[in-house]
C-alpha cells in the first residue's frame, strides 16, 4: 500500500469509526462504511487538509470509494 | 381549564463535584469544592488559571464512538445527565406515548470549543487551500443540538427546543417544561441544562470582563459567596437533568416522586448588560412572580438556593432582594450558594441547583455555602441572615426556591415543595 493510501485509510478509520480491515480499496463510503452526506463532506475536507490540496465540489462528488480518493490524491497532491 | 400538577420523578447530574446525582449530593452536603487548576487547555498565560471542571469524563464510555465525535463536549454532558435521569425515573419507554415526551435543555453558550477549533482551522487554511470548515461545525456548535440529540437517542417526539438566557437558561428550561406539562401538552419533559465553556474563549472572554476570581494560588477557597474578600465567580461545567412529569401520569405508573414543582417565575432587570440591578429589582420581582405562581406565601419557603456567584455586586443585591421579599421571615429561612462548591455552571446552573433544591426538600438537609472565614464580613450584607456558612444544616425543608440570574438581566426562579396528595 502506498504511503498516500495509508494516510487516507487512517483518516477514514478515525473519522468514520470503522475498523482498518473494513477500509478496502473497493469500499464505498456510504454503502460499506456507514457514512452519511455530512460524513462524506468531512472526509473530503480532511483529505484536503492532510494533503494540502483543494478538491473542487464537482470532483469531490465523484469520490465514492477509498480507491477513488487515493487515485485522486495521488494524481493531485504536490 | 384546570392546570395539571407536575412532579419530579428522575434526576441526573454530571458536575464538578460528582459524576452522578448521588456523588454530587454527598459532596455538596459535605462541603467539598470542585475547583482546581484548568486541565482542558494550557491556561498559564490567562489571568484565571483554575476552574471547577468535571473529572474523569470520557464521552465514549456513554455514547457510541462514531456519534460522540459529532458532539461538542456540552452535548456529551447533556446526554450523560439525561441518561441518568431517564434511567432513574424507571419509565418503561416501550409503554409510553413517545409523542408526549419532550426535551427542553437550557444552554448559555453552546459549543464554544467547537467554534474555537473551527475558527482556528479556518485561520490556518484560508490563505493556502482556501477556507475550510467541518460540515459538523454548525450542528455541533448550535445551542439547541443537545435537545435534538437526546430526542434522536430516545425517539421522543414531544416539544423539543433549547432555552437560552445566559446563566438563567436551565431555570427557564424547567419553567417552560412546567408550563407545557401543566397545559397538558406533554406527559413528561426531560428538562435540564448543560455547559462546557472552560476553554480559551470562555475563560478569556469572562476574564476580559473582570468577572472571574483570580485567586490562582487557592482555587478551592476562591468561590466564597457573601464573604467580603470575594473577587469574582469560578467557572464550572457539566449538566443537570430533571424528569418532570404530570402527576396523574406519574401515579398511574407507580413512579417514585422526589418533589412537586410548585411554581416558576421570570423577569428582567432592564438595567445593564452584565451588572445586576443595585437594588435587586429584577431579583425581587422574579421571586414574587414565582411565589404568586405557586400560590405560596413567603413564610412557606424554608430554603433559598441563591444565584450567589461570589461577585462583588451580585451577592449584595440578591441578599437585599431576599430581605425585601421575605421581610422578617428572611431571618428564619436558610440561604446557601452551592456555587461555592460547584463553581458557576452557567447554562447548567439552574438545573443543577434545582436538583440541589429538590434533594434538600426530599432529605431535609440544606447544603452549605463554603469558604466563609470568621469575620470576613461585607458591610453591605446583613449577617443576621442565615447563609448556612461552611456546614450543612438539618432542618425541615417543606419548600425551596432556586434563583438564577443571567447576563442581559434575565432572572428565573423555580419553587419545589414536598409532594403531598
Amino acid at each position: 500500500m502506498s504511503e498516500i493510501a495509508e494516510r487516507v485509510k487512517n483518516i477514514i478509520v478515525d473519522k468514520l469509526g470503522v475498523e482498518a480491515s473494513e477500509v478496502t480499496t473497493e469500499a464505498s463510503f456510504t454503502n460499506d462504511l456507514g457514512a452519511d452526506s455530512l460524513d462524506t463532506v468531512e472526509l473530503i475536507m480532511e483529505f484536503e487538509k492532510e494533503f494540502g490540496i483543494s478538491i473542487p465540489d464537482d470532483q469531490a462528488e465523484k469520490i465514492a470509494t477509498v480507491g477513488d480518493a487515493v487515485s485522486y490524491i495521488e494524481a493531485n497532491a504536490k | 381549564m384546570e392546570l395539571k400538577r407536575v412532579v419530579v420523578t428522575g434526576l441526573g447530574a454530571l458536575t464538578p463535584v460528582g459524576n452522578t446525582v448521588a456523588e454530587t449530593w454527598e459532596n455538596l452536603v459535605n462541603g467539598v469544592s470542585g475547583a482546581g487548576p484548568i486541565t482542558h487547555f494550557d491556561a498559564s498565560k490567562f489571568k484565571t488559571q483554575f476552574a471547577c471542571e468535571v473529572k474523569g469524563f470520557n464521552g465514549a464510555d456513554f455514547i457510541d464512538r462514531k456519534e460522540v465525535r459529532k458532539m461538542d463536549l456540552y452535548t456529551q454532558y447533556a446526554i450523560v445527565a439525561a441518561k441518568e435521569a431517564i434511567a432513574d425515573s424507571e419509565m418503561d419507554l416501550e409503554k409510553e406515548d413517545l409523542n408526549k415526551i419532550g426535551v427542553i435543555y437550557g444552554v448559555g453558550i453552546g459549543g464554544i470549543h467547537t467554534f474555537e477549533e473551527e475558527v482556528l482551522g479556518y485561520a490556518q487554511t484560508k490563505d493556502t487551500i482556501g477556507p475550510k470548515f467541518s460540515p459538523f461545525f454548525i450542528p455541533k456548535m448550535i445551542a439547541d443540538i443537545a435537545s435534538g440529540q437526546i430526542s434522536i437517542m430516545y425517539g421522543f417526539h414531544g416539544p423539543n427546543f433549547t432555552t437560552t438566557s445566559a446563566c438563567a437558561s436551565s431555570s427557564n428550561a424547567i419553567a417552560d417544561a412546567f408550563n407545557y406539562i401543566r397545559l397538558g401538552k406533554a406527559n413528561v419533559i426531560v428538562a435540564g441544562g448543560a455547559e462546557a465553556a472552560i476553554f480559551p474563549a470562555g475563560v478569556g472572554g469572562f476574564n476580559a470582563m473582570h468577572a472571574l476570581s483570580t485567586r490562582n494560588d487557592d482555587p478551592q477557597h476562591a468561590s466564597r459567596p457573601f464573604s467580603a474578600s470575594r473577587d469574582g465567580f469560578i467557572m464550572g461545567e457539566g449538566a443537570g437533568c430533571l424528569i418532570l412529569e404530570e402527576l396523574e401520569h406519574a401515579k398511574a405508573r407507580g413512579a417514585k416522586i422526589y418533589a412537586e414543582l410548585a411554581g416558576v417565575g421570570a423577569s428582567a432587570d432592564a438595567h445593564h448588560l452584565t451588572a445586576s440591578h443595585p437594588e435587586g429589582l429584577g431579583a425581587k420581582l422574579v421571586m414574587l412572580n414565582a411565589l404568586e405562581d405557586a400560590e405560596m406565601k413567603p413564610e412557606d419557603i424554608d430554603y433559598i438556593n441563591v444565584h450567589g456567584t461570589s461577585t462583588p455586586v451580585g451577592d449584595v443585591s440578591e441578599a437585599k432582594a431576599i430581605k425585601d421579599v421575605f421581610g422578617e421571615h428572611a431571618y428564619k429561612l436558610n440561604i446557601s450558594s452551592t456555587k461555592s462548591m460547584t463553581g458557576h455552571l452557567l447554562g447548567a446552573a439552574g438545573a443543577v441547583e434545582a436538583i440541589a433544591s429538590v434533594l434538600a426538600v426530599k432529605n431535609d438537609i440544606v447544603p452549605p455555602t463554603i469558604n466563609h472565614a470568621e469575620g470576613d464580613n461585607d458591610e453591605n450584607i446583613d449577617y443576621e441572615l442565615n447563609f448556612t456558612f461552611n456546614k450543612a444544616q438539618k432542618r425541615t425543608v417543606n419548600a425551596a426556591l432556586s434563583n438564577t440570574f443571567g447576563f442581559g438581566g434575565h432572572n428565573a426562579c423555580v419553587i419545589v415543595k414536598k409532594y403531598a396528595e
